[in-house]
């Protein structure tokens, strides 16, 4: 049966899927070639000793961990009901939960602003009554990602509690075990892979976020100049440092795909 | 004059003042047509040095420019504005400013410009020479974002140009420094080089630096004459 199909398949090449599949693939690969190709190679370890980049490193780590843990904690569960279809109307807030993923980021820091800001329509309690700011501060850089990366998280997960077979679930409660039994040990077992690449997807969102931590929270080293801030800070004076920073931001990333990928991002795990 | 559709970068802070004198421009040129890439001086002057179509340039101060010329992608530029700072404040100064001194003090969020582009430079001289030592909350990357968070409200203050007090109207406060304490910023345009409609070019070069129309509209918005 193998072997007649893949008999098939070589007599059949499909030539019409090879030529545009190529063309995107070189669209993809030549922006990182040519970035490694115009890297200041000589002062690169110069330029990330810099007080200034290792801040923005330290902070774009930090903040993009934060993020994605903010989205773990209430974005599993979030996926779960939205799964479960527990709240009425599910379609309706399951669309909702897009919007930040369709947004161009600009808006959603315009967007936030608008609910977080000073004279926000939250953020105006917030100031008021308790004397809390978001805007300018790290925690509203942690904010901006979580609020642009959440959705990554969710839309995957939600994907995963949908293909759990339901009957496991049903035995273990039959069988005595409660509610939060069920789901930590079934439940949340059989969407590891789930959870796993929704949390890379979310952290990776984080790590690049731009547009909407430059507009709500600002650009400061060191409080709130990210990694891709720095970048695009740089730009304004020395090409050669945006290179630079842009490669390590790059190296993270990958690192973390390459050591995540054999274990669990395999194409089928991510639902 | 051949017909032509010619792109003009142009500094954030000229963003009100230029549609202007495009619309006087037009009504001599009626072939002409401009277009405006708004931005800071630097990421202008950087899109320009990364091979950007553009026939004009003009930024908010003269290193900016002279880093273009110097690469030899601009004509010899010439003066067509000056601009001074001004500290801007959300509507009803919520912080109470009344001069820069406020600014140094504690609790007070104040932005600025970074200082890769010319607003941000003018803003540290500024507060050099005033001897007035403030650590902002955000340095921005063009003066119409810093504008906006203090419109917005976030920002108790921001250090600005005169220009940006003037096209913000109503939706901001503001405090005038006074002249002999104020540093001022040169506008610097020039045709670039490489432009395949170099006549139309010239023309708006020219007739922003010479005719009375567009050095009325520069007045009209709170330049002040370069010369």
């Amino acid at each position: 049966m193998s072997r007649t199909s893949k008999r098939r398949l070589r007599t059949a090449r499909p030539w019409f899927l090879l030529l545009p599949g190529a063309v995107a693939l070189t669209f993809l690969i030549v922006p990182l070639i040519a970035l490694l190709s115009q890297a200041p190679w000589g002062s690169f370890l110069q330029i990330l000793s810099n007080p200034a980049a290792l801040d923005a490193l330290r902070l774009s780590l930090e903040t993009s961990l934060m993020a994605t843990l903010v989205a773990l904690v209430f974005g599993v569960p979030l996926a779960w009901l939205l799964a479960r279809e527990v709240l009425p109307g599910t379609r309706f807030w399951r669309a909702l939960v897009l919007v930040p993923l369709l947004l161009p980021p600009v808006v959603a820091g315009v967007t936030l602003l608008a609910a977080f800001g000073r004279r926000g329509l939250v953020g105006q309690w917030l100031y008021n009554g308790l004397g809390v700011q978001l805007p300018f501060t790290t925690v509203g850089v942690i904010v901006a990602e979580a609020f642009v990366a959440m959705p990554f998280l969710i839309i995957t997960l939600e994907g995963g509690f949908r293909g759990v077979d339901r009957r496991y679930e049903e035995a273990a409660s039959t069988l005595g075990a409660s509610a939060w039994t069920t789901f930590r040990r079934i439940t949340l077992p059989m969407v590891w892979p789930a959870i796993v690449a929704g949390t890379v997807l979310c952290w990776a969102r984080a790590l690049g976020e731009f547009g909407a931590t430059i507009t709500f929270a600002g650009n400061f080293p060191g409080v709130t100049q990210t990694m891709p801030l720095a970048v695009y800070t740089a730009l304004e004076s020395d090409r050669g440092v945006a290179i630079a920073l842009s490669i390590v931001l790059l190296a993270v990333s990958v690192t973390v795909l390459v050591a995540l990928r054999g274990r669990y991002l395999r194409s089928g795990a991510s639902a | 004059m051949p017909t032509a559709t010619i792109t003009v970068s142009a500094a954030a802070s000229l963003t009100n003042v230029f549609p202007a004198i495009a619309d006087a421009f037009r009504n001599k040129y009626p072939q002409v047509t401009v277009k405006f890439n708004f931005g800071g001086s630097s990421a202008l002057v950087t899109q320009l040095k990364a091979g950007a179509p553009v026939d004009v340039l003009a930024t908010a101060s003269e290193p900016t420019m002279w880093s273009a010329y110097n690469a030899g992608l601009t004509s010899i530029p010439l003066l067509i504005a000056k601009n001074t700072m001004a500290i801007a404040m959300p509507s009803g100064n919520p912080a109470r400013i009344t001069g820069l001194p406020d600014l140094a003090k504690p609790g007070i969020l104040v932005g600025v410009c970074d200082t890769s582009v010319p607003c941000g430079v003018a803003a540290r001289d500024l507060l050099k020479l005033n001897n007035v030592t403030v650590t902002p909350v955000t340095r921005e990357l063009d003066v119409r974002s810093l504008l906006g968070k203090v419109v917005s409200g976030d920002l108790d203050a921001g250090i600005v140009y005169t220009t940006d007090v003037k096209a913000a109207g109503r939706s901001i406060t503001s405090v005038a420094i006074p002249p002999n304490l104020n540093v001022t910023t040169t506008y610097p345009i020039a045709a670039v080089l490489t432009s395949p409609n170099s006549t139309a070019a010239w023309a708006f070069v020219r007739y922003v630096r010479f005719s009375l129309s567009a050095q009325g509209l520069l007045r009209a918005f709170g330049f002040t004459k370069p010369w």
